[in-house]
């Protein structure tokens, strides 16, 4: 019963890779991590249950918070091109007195 | 009773297997972003959810339940957040489904331009 989830969880993520290496976008690809991450997620947890050690799970929910940050971040820097950075300032848009 | 939680277990598992795979397969194979957006939030709400609530059913009431439980509660706020930043992303950087530009650019070719204000 895990093993079936386990295949089928590893067949979903070499689709989601596939997407990942073909994506014509940005935004494809960062779809494709954050898919990616939620199936490591449940790919961890199977595996540890397929191996009869639960205790995998704490490695599991590590996983989901940073693949949540990660998604976040990464669409963070590539909107602002900088990841909060001190001295940091918005850019002005530059024809916004030309209306 | 234990014959219904392994037969429950056993459904839940497959049928939480069989959308991860859909999902999947959709990311794949969809031709558009949009579509693709919405075929990846079927693993993240149908797949998951019922993967853990298969696995939380298999192990009992345990100390496991409670960390399935609270992956699914951590899933099931980041994943649809997740979703609607990427959206929100590809919306703002000019990314629009094809029918939807063209009816844009249809309307700002009749119409002629106006003032604002």
């Amino acid at each position: 019963m895990f093993s079936i989830a386990a295949v089928a969880i590893f067949i979903a993520m070499c689709l989601v890779l596939v997407r990942l290496i073909k994506g014509p976008t940005l935004y494809d690809r960062v779809l494709a991590v954050n898919s990616f991450g939620t199936h490591t997620v449940l790919l961890i947890g199977v595996m540890g249950f397929l191996n009869g050690r639960p205790d995998f799970l704490d490695i599991a929910l590590l996983y989901a918070l940073i693949n949540f940050v990660g998604t976040i971040a990464i669409l963070k820097f590539f909107r602002y091109r900088a990841i909060g950075d001190a001295m940091w300032t918005p850019l002005e848009p530059e024809n916004e007195d030309q209306k | 009773m234990d014959l219904f939680f392994d037969i429950s277990c056993l459904v839940l598992i497959i049928s939480g297997s069989f959308f991860v795979v859909v999902g999947a397969f959709g990311t794949y194979r969809f031709p558009d972003f949009w579509s693709r957006l919405h075929a990846a939030s079927i693993t993240d709400s149908a797949g998951v959810i019922l993967l853990l609530i298969g696995m939380g059913v298999y192990s009992g009431l345990t100390l496991i339940t409670f960390k399935l439980l609270v992956i699914g509660l951590f899933l099931f706020i980041t994943g649809p957040t997740s979703t609607h930043a990427v959206a929100n992303a590809a919306l703002v950087s000019g990314l629009r489904p094809p029918k939807i530009k063209n009816h844009i650019q249809n309307k700002v070719n009749s119409k002629p331009p106006t003032k604002a204000k």
